[in-house]
């Protein structure tokens, strides 16, 4: 059996008197793409978190490539190769997009400009920007000195998918990439993610759009009042039975 | 599992029409420093025609020597509201920090060199003092630095005793910085030279360091930059120790101006320094201005004062001007904020 990129066994998490996770376990395998569905308050987001190191977990162990790890920042997460597209997106909007692109691993010039002055690569950034834009078909964006503010959503949408693709050497996730955008955006970004998975990357897609799930995703994972409910083919199981067993309206078919 | 060999590019923008307008935003939102120079000029070229003093050497050389104080105050401001922060502590630093270098130096003769220093180790304390009431209880800078104000203040009046230390009693080195510089014949001061150099210095580490970009980023969207992996309590931590270093060498450049060192000099260089910095095109709300912006909105309210002046213009006048020119300036902002894609 081949190992798990990404596996979370009986992770916890509470705010206050609310239990965000219930022992929730999560396995990603290799060149998949992983759909996480649930409703809201189902532990989602807080899952999410805990994966890409902006919260930590009070209870559960986290294991990337079969070993343990433990991630106290959004860094951590990121020296161990996943990347996280967030719902806010976590770009600068002020920043031109290959400085969001390299935000917080910023390049140096080369010898002493580098080294004693400090000097950003910004050529090299920009060059690298552009190259990373075009290997994903992401042909709207013209210039990578634009600000990102004056992108349309999905643009941005673009750019912060490109900066998890760029970066991610071993886990992309994306929550909820498709919910601030129009319909023709939408099919874009998902051919973003489609594109990320056929270069070998596993992705971990948050959704609450079950057409998108479906049409992109290799198994869903079910969450429910804090745990994994089920993981599910999406071949074989319909989206009204998907939304029944995420609701607690009909059991799984077999226990997963 | 699909292999995508075609997939077709995401869709072309259409090309918009654009008014004058929307291009006249587009390029003060790209080059936020247009909107500042060109007021610059414009007032200069009004002045010396209202005037024929304006534009002598020696009416430059005082514009340049009132500006250097509160312009040197403005470039560690700048970098404070670029996080979207604010500092109304500066003044109190410099002056706390310009009677600790003199005050020690008069007292102890203590030689200029290490007294100067002992000054940039306050300033810079005073700072770090700031960056870890913002970043470790989370207050407000506004209410970190309207504390530390009145506390800072209360340290100057009680080390000071209230009395203004003579530069006669200081070592030269400290008054270095309002001696002259004859440039073509301009008497141009070292404090304001000092200006310039900490302008250009401060311009280049913003463009072309991280930490220069993370300050940006971490005034823009805080959250967000963390998310980028940015640690942003560090970056605000070490952006008001900067800041206060920059006051002391403000301190520096007052002592210089006045020939002295006063508990009771710039007391409104707070609000002055943020005056600047506004009307530079920097914004209140973070992640966005250019320290060099800073630099022309001193000049220009110190064009403004002297040019008004000498035209024969009441002095409430002045204020006047230099309060519509804050109002116009922060709206301008909140129009180029609004930029469209």
């Amino acid at each position: 059996m081949t190992t798990p990129v990404l596996q979370a066994t009986g992770l916890v998490k509470r705010y206050g008197k609310v239990t965000a996770l219930a022992g929730a376990d999560l396995e990603l395998m290799p060149g998949e793409i992983l759909a996480v569905i649930g409703d809201n308050g189902a532990g989602k987001s807080s899952l999410i978190k805990a994966l890409s190191g902006a919260v930590v977990p009070d209870e559960g162990t986290i294991f990337v490539d079969g070993s343990e790890v433990s991630f106290s920042t959004p860094l951590d997460a990121r020296k161990a190769g996943i990347e996280t597209v967030h719902q806010s997106l976590a770009v600068s909007p002020s920043l031109d997009i290959a400085a969001n692109l390299f935000l917080g691993r910023e390049r140096r010039r080369p010898g002493v400009l580098g080294s004693v002055f400090r000097m950003l690569d910004r050529a090299g950034m920009r060059e690298e920007a552009r190259r990373q834009l075009d290997a994903l078909g992401i042909m709207t964006i013209q210039n990578p000195g634009q600000a990102v503010e004056t992108l349309s959503g999905g643009q941005r949408q673009a750019v912060a998918v490109a900066r998890a693709a760029a970066f991610g050497s071993r886990v992309v996730i994306m929550d909820e990439p498709t919910a601030a955008l129009g319909v023709r955006e939408s099919r874009a970004v998902l051919d973003l993610i489609l594109q990320v998975r056929d270069r070998g990357l596993p992705v971990i897609l948050i959704s609450h759009n079950m057409p998108h799930v479906f049409e992109v995703a290799d198994r869903i994972h079910i969450q429910r009042l804090g745990r994994r409910k089920a993981v599910v083919d999406p071949k074989s199981v319909t989206m009204s039975d998907a939304v029944a067993i995420m609701t607690g309206a009909m059991e799984p078919p077999e226990a997963a | 599992m699909t292999t995508t060999a075609t997939r077709p590019p995401a869709p072309l923008p259409e090309q918009r029409d654009r008014s004058v307008l929307t291009r006249l935003q587009h390029l003060l939102h790209a080059q936020a420093t247009i909107g500042p120079a060109v007021v610059l000029l414009v007032a200069v070229i009004v002045f010396a025609l209202l005037s024929s003093r304006f534009l002598t050497p020696g009416n430059i050389s005082l514009i340049l020597q009132q500006v250097a104080v509160v312009g040197t105050l403005a470039v560690g401001q700048t970098i404070v509201i670029l996080t979207a922060g604010i500092d109304l502590s500066c003044g109190a630093i410099m002056v706390l920090t310009s009677i600790v270098m003199a005050k020690v130096a008069a007292e102890t003769g203590l030689p200029g060199l290490p007294a100067l220093l002992l000054g940039f180790l306050v300033g810079t304390l005073c700072g770090l003092l700031n960056g870890l009431l913002v970043t470790r209880l989370k207050l407000p800078p506004f209410i970190v630095t309207l504390g530390t104000l009145n506390v800072f203040f209360a340290l100057n009046l009680w080390y000071s005793g209230s009395a203004t230390i003579r530069g006669t009693d200081m070592p030269s080195l400290l008054l270095w910085t309002g001696q002259t510089l004859n440039i073509g014949g301009t008497r141009i001061t070292y404090g304001s030279i000092m200006l310039v150099v900490l302008v250009a210095l401060t311009a280049f580490v913003l463009k072309n360091t991280a930490w220069g970009r993370h300050v940006y980023a971490t005034g823009d969207d805080a959250e967000a930059s963390r998310l980028s992996g940015i640690r942003t309590a560090r970056v605000l931590l070490s952006v008001y120790a900067v800041a206060g270093l920059v006051y002391a060498l403000a301190a520096w450049t007052l002592i210089g101006r006045i020939a002295s060192a006063s508990p009771q000099a710039g007391q409104l260089d707070n609000l002055d320094s943020i005056t600047a910095v506004v009307i530079g095109g920097t914004s209140l709300f973070g992640g966005r201005g250019a320290i060099v912006g800073s630099l022309l909105g001193a000049l220009i309210v110190g064009v403004f004062r002297n040019g008004l002046a000498l035209a024969g213009v009441d002095v409430l006048w002045q204020t006047m001007a230099v309060g519509v020119l804050i109002i116009v300036a922060v709206s301008l902002d909140q129009w180029i904020r609004k930029v469209k894609p």
